[in-house]
């Protein structure tokens, strides 16, 4: 719809790119700058001048740096190793995974392809630039300081991995069960016009404007005592909710149903009633209909759905700090563990590597499902 | 579809909403009634030190807790206080002081209501400064080259997806102490700077912190609604000789606004539970919020004890602020369904 009419002045031409340059600057530069502060050694990672973090003099002097070689052959193998997931990996996992189990064989190949990136970028990598470093002369000589020792310290000696498979598991839990129970309900109140599924709805949305802090209120005094509460039902086998990932992922995901039930309604909407109509009249029951004809082609809804709910389960700060012991937390509080002991600016520069260790997955989930989200956030706000 | 089978289909998600959203509902409007508290006892001690020809006793009375014999665990007994743990959160009487004496900014230092004028400000600042901000950039990417709308909403949805404790973080790292912005503040002001030594310097963070974090929510859905304006209207109000201004305003903006008024209610909602910010920002002894002073009473003290009862109460002040704030939004959907039209 070019036409003369709606062409546009050189002036706001420039205003609204300059604006938008400005927007992407805002958006990506503090997220940018934690990942560089984090591979810094802690003086330059707090240093006031911002060229001082970027080039990093005294990381470099401590005899962690990158030479202009470095440089190249990394970003050339981070290019390709890119390049190879988007093109390669997918073909190899639909070669090498049984038909039924295409989800299986996505998990174990993107942990596999995960493990080679650590093990070529961490171990093999460094190693040969070595070699190659002393041989280069000039460009061999590191300019650009940089270090993994934050990360190291992180992971490995105060056991984050711990922390990032409690993470995990809740996630994992809070995805799968919100699906499942979710998509039953979305399923049978798109279907259903009844007065009773419209308060249904309502209350739902009541329930999601809820803070969490009130539930959690409500929950502390039953989970710590539930073991004595629940002696009489279950005899001296009654568990005390409090500290369990599984009482945890429950909370999550009835938390978290309000939300699920809304968004798969507004997609269970758009799937046309006569298919599941025309299997009724085969003689399909309610329940064979959904499984037959519905489950085959509701895959998108429920894969964006499952995004959103893995956030809520990833981003989880209050629930979990609150219901989970300190020896057991998940990622996101555990980063509140080191506020209390930041100290020296070595713990401040420890917490930001934890933080982007944290944001890297994320990071990941945009790159892979940028068209997911968008219809996502889209989809409920069109439909209401 | 008969009942039965609706009922089958909703069921799992109905218990657990009733199990876990509804029963803690009710839990939590008993406790702000009652108070629990360890059984107290007061037992004569006799202590004896060793003294030369004889020993030096004293008798004292000690309060200790009752240990249960079975369990070895403190008793405790629950006892109805009626409004009491409402009027320890409130704080009432020095409101009422505070007032008869004229220094209204004395009720700002109660911890309830300093947190609800913040959470209160908080979600009438930010709300019109994200959906301008989202309808802002909309309105450039939908001006821009196709080939770049793509990196653009990957660039803009890092934001919106970070998790939100570390997204305060993430700036609050760049203030902090000599943080390189604030550095750079200093050398444009040439003034000594420290961002997190007052309030208002924090607050101001924290706005522009959910700004950041919300726009984009508001630009993906403004954009998506961008593509479906009607040409054929937008190229009469050109024929009309209406300028650019006037067409955004009569035209694009109205045809918006369901989406605007959707992403009002979220943001209200939303902003209403502010809390990772006060987390992220470490601003608890400066600014706090609604759910984190319920947040605060929940997690243990020194001594291991949580408040319970006073948690209950400020979670079912915050509840009726919700039901406020909802009251309208739903008396419109009400009618609308009342119409027929859901």
């Amino acid at each position: 719809m070019a036409s003369r009419a709606t062409a546009q002045p050189l002036s706001l031409k420039v205003v609204s790119g300059a604006f938008l340059a400005f927007w992407c600057l805002l958006a990506a530069f503090p997220i940018v700058w934690i990942a560089v502060m984090s591979f810094k050694s802690p003086r330059d990672a707090f240093a006031a001048s911002p060229w001082d973090v970027i080039i990093g003099p005294v990381t470099r002097a401590s005899g962690n740096g990158l030479s202009v070689l470095d440089i190249l052959i990394g970003l050339a193998t981070l290019y390709f190793a890119i390049r190879w997931a988007f093109t390669k990996v997918p073909d190899l996992v639909t070669q090498f995974s049984p038909a039924g189990l295409r989800v299986l064989g996505w998990l174990i190949g993107s942990a596999v392809y995960a493990i080679l990136f650590v093990v070529i970028f961490f171990g093999v990598l460094p190693v040969l630039m070595g070699g190659v470093n002393n041989i280069a002369g000039p460009l061999g000589t590191p300019i650009l300081g940089l270090t993994t020792e934050h990360y190291v310290a992180v992971w490995a000696e105060n056991e984050f991995y711990r922390n990032f498979m409690n993470s995990m598991i809740v996630t994992a839990g809070v995805v799968t069960i919100s699906l499942t129970v979710g998509t039953l309900a979305g399923y049978g109140l798109a279907r259903s016009g009844s007065d009773l599924a419209f308060w249904l709805l309502i209350l739902a949305l009541v329930f999601r404007a809820l803070p969490h802090s009130v539930l959690v209120a409500g929950y502390l005094p039953w989970f710590i005592n539930s073991a004595e509460i629940l002696r009489p039902i279950f005899g001296e086998l009654s568990p005390t909710l409090y500290g369990q990932p599984w009482a945890v992922i429950a909370v999550l995901v009835s938390i978290n149903q309000p939300f699920t039930i809304w968004m798969l309604r507004s997609f269970f909407q758009n799937i046309p009633t006569e298919l599941d109509e025309a299997a009724r009249v085969d003689g399909c029951s309610h329940f064979q209909a959904f499984r037959l004809v519905i489950m085959p082609v509701m895959w998108p809804g429920v894969i964006t759905t499952g995004l959103f709910s893995f956030l809520l389960g990833y981003n989880d700060f209050l629930v979990t700090s609150l219901l989970l012991d300190a020896q057991n937390q998940t990622m996101v509080p555990a980063i509140a563990g080191y506020f209390n002991r930041e100290t020296t600016t070595t713990d401040q520069v420890e917490a930001v590597a934890a933080a982007v260790s944290i944001t890297a997955p994320l990071f990941l989930l945009v790159m892979v499902f940028q068209r997911q989200i968008v219809s996502g956030l889209t989809a409920g706000a069109v439909k209401g | 579809m008969k009942f039965k089978t609706f009922a089958a289909f909703v069921g799992p998600s109905v218990l657990l909403m009733v199990m876990f959203i509804a029963a803690p509902l009710i839990s939590v409007f008993v406790q702000s009634f009652q108070i629990t508290q360890p059984i107290m006892q007061q037992i004569e001690v006799e202590t004896c030190t060793p003294g030369f020809l004889t020993q030096t006793c004293t008798t004292e009375l000690k309060t200790v807790p009752i240990i249960d014999e079975v369990t070895g665990k403190v008793k405790t007994a629950t006892a109805w206080v009626g409004l009491q743990s409402y009027s320890n959160v409130l704080q009432m009487d020095k409101v009422w002081a505070a007032m008869g004496a004229g220094r209204i900014s004395e009720i700002l230092q109660i911890d309830f209501w300093k947190a609800l004028r913040f959470t209160l400000m908080f979600t009438l600042i930010t709300l019109p400064l994200v959906v301008g901000v989202g309808l802002a950039i909309a309105l450039a990417v939908n001006n821009a080259a196709k080939s770049i709308r793509g990196p653009v909403i990957f660039i803009s949805l890092l934001p919106f997806i970070i998790t939100p404790v570390i997204g305060s973080l993430s700036i609050y790292w760049l203030f902090v102490g000599d943080g390189i912005l604030t550095a750079m503040m200093e050398r444009w002001t040439g003034q000594d700077i420290a961002m997190f030594a007052q309030a208002w310097t924090i607050e101001l963070l924290m706005y522009f912190y959910r700004v950041w974090h919300v726009a984009p929510f508001a630009f993906v859905i403004f954009y998506a609604g961008l593509q479906t304006v009607n040409m054929d209207t937008l190229e009469s109000a050109i024929i009309d000789g209406a300028s650019r201004w006037e067409r955004l305003r009569h035209v694009i903006v109205p045809h918006l606004m369901p989406l605007i008024i959707f992403i009002g209610l979220i943001h209200l909602m939303d902003c209403y539970r502010v809390f990772e910010e006060i987390v992220g920002f470490r601003s608890q002894a400066h600014v706090i919020s609604l759910q984190w002073l319920t947040y605060d009473f929940l997690t243990p003290d020194d001594a291991g004890n949580r408040a319970i009862s006073r948690a209950s109460a400020s979670a079912m002040l915050t509840m009726i602020g919700i039901v406020i704030l909802l009251v309208l939004p739903l008396r419109r959907t009400w009618r609308d369904h009342k119409r027929g039209v859901h």
